[in-house]
């Protein structure tokens, strides 16, 4: 029970890693006033262009170097749309998604279709600070991208959106934009950076699932943690450390299906419901946590000065 | 800072010139066309050749035109689905997963109805559909209207959870006894749409796909509800001022959606496929969303749009096969597409003006 107990809460760590820098990434864009649907279509861009450089190149750092670029460049994309041609939000995230998922999937294809074994690398390793000490060993067994993600990135999301006088932009165009504009700062320049911080972040994302935790890539490497992610944003109300705990919820709900599996337990459902199950707990999360839920002012309206 | 140095910005402008609404496609086009033939030249494809192939071959010849219209039959009934969500400006994302509901509802009534001729046999299925569909739809719809729960991240968390009970039957109860394939029994023969035009797949779900754009035409611009959901969809708050009871509105919306989308899967199971399989949709529910777009939310336009997306994937399926360009390129063209689209659009709203 006890080693029962211990693997999971490492491997809630793990399986939370990718929706975690999804949201914050997410977060960063909703708290600038734009809803980035492209995400899960960013995740699946990220996942793919890090595993297709990785594999060319023979480095995994080339490899997520190159999706946290993809990202960057979705994420400007997704700003062109939506801040300088003011298109509707809803449909130019799905746009991305749909463009980014056929992207990869036409190269996956082009690249690695006449090959008969799914086409793998060698992923990275974790780390295994304190090895032998036994319960501490375990927990701390974690991928370099977990602890980065947790330990970094959730403070410096917080310390930059609070903080700093660029993170004061950020929330202020995602809540009133005219006075922004009136203090003589450019709003398109804050969103496009809001924008290209969180494409880096989603790609980064789906970049673990491709190039540390499977070392693989298919097509259903993403299946929907980018919309898990939107929602978690919405349960951690916009607050990095709150969306770092709806991402270790997601997590450990995902981990506690993983280690059902595993241990083989021979239960009179089907399997599959504990696949839906996380997806399940997010929306009752979502529906607790919507009655609370204080969206940016400005989200899902451009700016236009008249 | 700006007044000092000159750059370019965006006018509104209420009167674009004449000549502008005209060109909006042409460009979209040449647009597209740009952008794709990076990737046809990556597949070391000429892109000339590949976008005659793509888009004016399957026009040449009578079977695959046929063939376009199968393939539009769902995009229709998604676009259509779509179409009146977006117009109360409920945003249903959800197409795909209702699609599969009504698929569900379709493959199971189907393996029941052996005894019962076609004309009692067929409106059960469709019914059925709809009502699977619907009964999809209504979760989000519920907790939007009656707990202001944002209906894009439900309708699109549901669409995962769908994909899983579609998987769970086809792995357990329904896998094909004989076969072992994770694929649903054949549906009784009297459950098959019959077919339209003799030796091909044009079926009775294009005629349904037809009549659903027409009620979109007929309920947004010659009924009050109509007038009440596109109320809604200008403003909520003007809406309910005017006495409109925007709630009941917007769940009436997203259940027609649920419904229409849940027939999309009916006409798939029944026309098609006669079995639950777990790729029914190649993200027809999510294309739908474009053609919505595209089409600007009049059945007109989604009729179009639909057409001309069943012609891409008809074309994608021919290069790929002639040519050895990933079918995938249809996809990028049809989001494409829409991006470019939507760019060009707003040339009309807007002039760029140095100043």
């Amino acid at each position: 029970m006890e080693i029962f107990l211990v693997n999971l809460i490492a491997a809630t760590f793990r399986v939370s890693t990718p929706i975690l820098l999804a949201a914050l990434g997410e977060t960063i864009n909703e708290k600038a006033g734009i809803l980035n649907l492209g995400i899960e279509g960013i995740m699946f861009f990220g996942a793919f262009v890090g595993f297709f450089a990785a594999d060319k190149t023979g480095s995994l750092w080339i490899g997520l170097l190159f999706a946290i670029l993809s990202g960057v460049l979705a994420g400007l994309l997704m700003g062109l749309l939506s801040v300088t041609l003011g298109v509707n939000q809803h449909v130019s995230g799905l746009g991305i998604t749909l463009l980014l998922t056929g992207l990869s999937l036409f190269g996956f294809r082009l690249e690695y279709g006449g090959s008969s074994t799914p086409p793998s690398i060698e992923p990275f390793q974790q780390l295994t600070p304190l090895a032998n000490v036994p319960i501490l060993g375990t927990l701390l067994q974690q991928y370099a991208f977990t602890y980065v993600a947790f330990l970094v990135i959730v403070p410096l999301a917080w310390w930059i959106l609070y903080k700093t006088r660029f993170g004061l932009h950020i929330r202020a165009v995602g809540e009133n934009p005219e006075a922004v504009d009136a203090a003589g700062v450019n709003v398109a320049t804050i969103r496009y950076s809001a924008l290209a911080i969180g494409g880096g972040l989603m790609a980064a994302g789906g970049a673990f699932l491709s190039l540390a935790s499977l070392g693989a890539f298919s097509h259903g490497i993403i299946s929907g943690r980018g919309w898990v992610a939107i929602a978690i944003v919405i349960f951690g109300n916009w607050v990095p450390l709150k969306c770092m705990f709806g991402a270790l919820i997601f997590g450990g709900a995902n981990a506690l299906q993983l280690r059902l599996q595993a241990l083989g337990f021979n239960l009179p459902i089907p399997y599959e419901s504990f696949l839906a199950f996380p997806y399940i707990v997010t929306i009752i999360a979502l529906v607790l946590a919507g009655r609370n839920a204080s969206y940016p002012a400005a989200l899902l309206k451009p700016y236009r000065r008249e | 800072m700006e007044n000092t140095k000159k750059r370019f910005r965006f006018v509104k402008t209420n009167n674009p010139p004449f000549w502008v609404k005209p060109l909006i496609p042409v460009l979209a086009l040449i647009g597209t066309f740009i952008i794709t033939s990076g990737l046809i030249l990556w597949a070391k494809a000429n892109p000339f050749d590949t976008y005659f192939q793509f888009l004016i071959a399957p026009l040449s010849n009578r079977v695959s035109i046929l063939e376009i219209l199968v393939k539009s039959t769902p995009l229709i009934l998604c676009g259509v689905a779509v179409t009146f969500a977006f117009s109360a400006s409920y945003y249903n994302i959800g197409a795909e997963g209702q699609l599969y509901a009504g698929a569900i509802a379709a493959a199971g009534l189907g393996q029941i109805l052996f005894d019962v001729p076609a004309s009692i046999a067929i409106p059960i299925m469709i019914i059925g559909g709809f009502i699977a569909g619907m009964a999809w739809a209504l979760i989000p719809a519920l907790l939007k209207v009656k707990l202001a729960v944002d209906e894009v991240v439900t309708t699109l968390l549901m669409n995962s959870i769908m994909a899983y009970i579609v998987s769970a039957l086809l792995n357990g109860p329904w896998r094909d006894p004989v076969s072992g394939w994770p694929q649903s029994a054949e549906i009784s023969p009297t459950a098959m749409f019959f077919r339209i035009v003799p030796r091909s797949r044009l079926n009775l779900g294009f005629i349904i796909a037809v009549v659903s754009l027409i009620i979109l035409w007929v309920v947004l611009s010659r009924t009050s509800f109509g007038l009440r959901m596109r109320a809604v969809g200008l403003g909520k708050p003007a809406a309910n001022f005017a006495g409109i009871d925007v709630s009941n509105t917007i769940l009436k919306a997203a259940l027609i959606s649920g419904g229409i989308a849940g027939l999309a899967g009916v006409a798939e199971v029944a026309g098609i496929q006669f079995h639950l399989i777990g790729e029914l949709s190649s993200d027809y529910g999510y294309t739908g969303v474009i053609i919505a777009t595209l089409g600007s939310l009049n059945a007109f336009g989604v009729g179009l749009a639909s057409l001309f997306f069943g012609l891409v994937d008809q074309g994608a399926q021919t290069v790929s096969r002639t040519l050895g360009v990933p079918v995938y390129l249809g996809e990028v063209t049809q989001s494409a597409m829409l991006l470019v689209t939507l760019g060009m659009l707003l040339l009309q709203r807007y002039r760029i003006r140095r100043m």
